[in-house]
């Protein structure tokens, strides 16, 4: 475990407030995993991310957050690679995507999974196939550990092995949010986006999965790389909060730094009436 | 880590401290040495009985895949009577090993599948029955027709005329040239091939008729009805199919608003409008293509072509070609519905239910028009 960020396993409630490690720039990009520099997308005539800059740090849990139709879902796919950027460069484990060779990508996406906002399960497929696609197309593993992992990981999202062979049209919404991070997981991801995880969840389920996604973050150095609305999920789970607006990164910093934040946007999300609710 | 890049391969060494084994492991286990990480276990002799030692402290990578093998060894071992023993393991390590004891999975037993003779029968039966219900579907679907075409008789204002004129476009106009293209061609081969035997006998002049009568009669409005059930039909089916996949069909439904009336009336009540217009141009073009290669090939002047086709052909010959057409459309467009209604949640029955769509309307049209031709013959036209 080399490349593991030397932080102790902390309990939950002191993650929000972040670890002296992750301030101080030049430490951060150090530490990066992915940054994003100056990264521009616009459709037809209408810019959606101008010069954004980010970085997300190895072994964080960073949430991400920005109002309806700010880009969220726009900046992820373009880390992804599924979205053109007319300016910028990203880079996911050091290595440039715009520069990156065929065997170069293949690494990278062997290393990251991915929780799509509907799940994005394959619907031909049984559950239990599904998880198995990433391991089929990389690995060559026997079927017996295929399936045992498949189970395995199936366990570890909560989810009952007897929906391994039910089709994707057989779960319910909850079911298949699940189903869907146990296949971004199947490769034992150093690095996963997740792409509104907890909504259409139960609170108890919801609780469950940010527990599960800070469980694995401190077992195996996940970095994790959430887009989320979730007030909960933002105060016990992540360790810096990033705030999209105004097409760039408005804000990042732990909740605390978010709370003292004089941001218009940002102080009626963090202190708005619902907000103050809860936390 | 997970995935490394440069891992280092999974070793394991014999020691012994007293009379208790001890293997030592070491290199990375994670899930891209996973293959080597169960073969070294596997190849693993624990000497003696009772406790055994596993040194983890060596390891330089390890994720879930590599502690699930570690925790099946054991399992294996603490079968067979000895007690194991993991030593060396941080407290991120001991963790993830206590997650893994919690969600130990169980062992999954899939179904198996089984061919006998009784299940082929079994699967005949059930194709039979879901053949019965297909038809029951059908005419499910016409009744309904029937009600809300009786209902917009009423109160026109239920008809939804800009969805109809939209469907008319699709189905008719963009199918204009491709219909048009086909039948000329068709012409063409007619007369060439009629000519090249009629010629034989000294009946040139023949090949209009012959051209003439089967393609008002028959092959216009089939190959016009053909080409709908693969361009319309396959459409209808995925687009209803789309819409049940995405609820939207459940959404009318819970809206109070009825399927026939929204979505099929106006794809069928096109489909019927267009068809017997395809059909007309179908003819034209193909008789079109027969007189180009009657004057080209046999030296019948387009003069004698049209008065002999005045002679042979009556208003009667057309008409019975077309009137099929509106029927030849019906079936298209309730098949195409009936099969989009029948769409599961998974894309793969999406597929199937617009192939079965075509097959079946393509046999049906045919189908129908052989009742035609029997029912003409009988009447004496």
């Amino acid at each position: 475990m080399s490349a593991e960020p030397s932080q102790s396993v902390r309990p939950s409630a002191q993650l929000a407030s972040g670890t002296p490690k992750l301030q101080g720039s030049a430490q951060i990009e150090k530490d990066s995993i992915l940054s994003v520099r100056d990264v521009t997308v616009g459709f037809g005539n209408k810019l959606i991310l101008d010069g954004l800059d980010l970085d997300v740090v190895r072994g964080e849990i960073l949430g991400f957050v920005g109002g309806s139709g700010t880009g969220k879902s726009v900046l992820m796919r373009t880390i992804l690679g599924l979205n053109k950027k007319r300016r910028g460069s990203i880079e996911v484990f050091g290595r440039n995507m715009d520069t990156a060779t065929e065997g170069e990508m293949t690494m990278v996406r062997r290393r990251w999974g991915v929780l799509f906002q509907q799940g994005a399960l394959f619907s031909s497929l049984t559950v239990k196939q599904n998880i198995q696609v990433p391991m089929r197309e990389h690995l060559h593993l026997s079927q017996r550990l295929m399936d045992e992992l498949a189970i395995l990981k199936l366990d570890l999202v909560g989810l009952n092995p007897d929906a391994a062979d039910k089709f994707p049209s057989e779960l319910s919404g909850g079911m298949i949010k699940r189903a869907s991070l146990a296949r971004a997981l199947a490769l034992d991801p150093d690095l996963v986006f997740l792409d509104e995880p907890t909504s259409g969840l139960d609170p108890i389920g919801a609780a469950a999965f940010d527990g599960l996604i800070g469980q694995l973050s401190k077992t195996l150095g996940l970095t994790v790389y959430m887009v989320t609305h979730d007030l909960d999920s933002l105060a016990s789970v992540c360790n810096r909060i990033a705030v999209l607006g105004d097409k760039k990164v408005l804000a990042i910093g732990t909740l605390d730094e978010m709370m003292k934040n004089d941001h218009p946007w940002i102080e009626s999300y963090f202190r708005g009436e619902r907000a103050l609710r809860r936390v | 880590m997970a995935f490394k890049e440069n891992s280092t391969a999974p070793t394991l060494e014999m020691s012994a401290e007293g009379d208790v084994p001890c293997l030592r492991l070491a290199g990375d286990w994670v899930i891209n040495r996973l293959t080597d990480c169960e073969a070294v276990l596997a190849d693993a002799k624990v000497p003696g009985e009772g406790r055994v030692r596993l040194d983890l402290s060596g390891l330089s990578g390890l994720d879930t895949s590599g502690a699930w093998v570690l925790h099946r060894f054991r399992g294996a071992q603490e079968f067979n009577g000895r007690r194991v023993q993991f030593d060396g393991l941080d407290d991120k390590r001991a963790i993830l090993f206590e997650e893994l004891e919690k969600h130990h999975p169980a062992v999954l037993k899939s179904e198996k599948h089984s061919y006998s003779l009784a299940d082929m029968m079994e699967a005949w039966g059930r194709n039979a029955i879901e053949a019965m219900r297909d038809g029951l579907a059908m005419l499910h679907i016409l009744g309904s027709l029937g009600a809300v075409l009786a209902a917009i008789l009423v109160q026109p204002k239920r008809l939804r005329s800009v969805s109809a004129a939209v469907q008319f476009e699709r189905t008719c106009i963009g199918a204009v040239p491709i219909v048009m293209l086909m039948s000329f061609l068709i012409g063409v081969i007619i007369s060439q091939q009629g000519g090249f035997y009629l010629r034989q006998f000294g009946a040139d002049l023949y090949v209009v008729d012959l051209a003439g009568v089967l393609v008002l009669r028959e092959i216009g409005v089939i190959l016009t009805a053909i080409m709908v059930a693969g361009r319309s039909g396959s459409a209808i089916t995925a687009e209803i199919g789309a819409m049940r996949m995405r609820e939207e069909v459940d959404a009318l439904h819970v809206i109070g608003m009825q399927v026939t009336e929204v979505l099929i009336l106006p794809r069928v009540l096109a489909l019927m409008l267009a068809v017997p217009v395809l059909t007309f141009l179908s003819d034209i073009a193909s008789l079109f293509g027969a007189g180009l290669v009657a004057w080209a090939y046999l030296d019948i002047n387009p003069q004698p072509f049209m008065t002999r086709l005045q002679e042979t052909v009556t208003v009667q010959t057309f008409v019975v070609g077309l009137i099929k057409a509106p029927f030849m459309a019906l079936i298209v467009g309730l098949i195409a519905s009936v099969e989009g209604l029948k769409v599961g949640g998974s894309a793969e029955s999406l597929g199937k239910r617009t192939t079965m769509a075509v097959v079946k309307a393509i046999f049906l049209v045919i189908v129908v028009d052989g009742i035609f031709a029997v029912f003409f013959a009988a009447i004496g036209v």
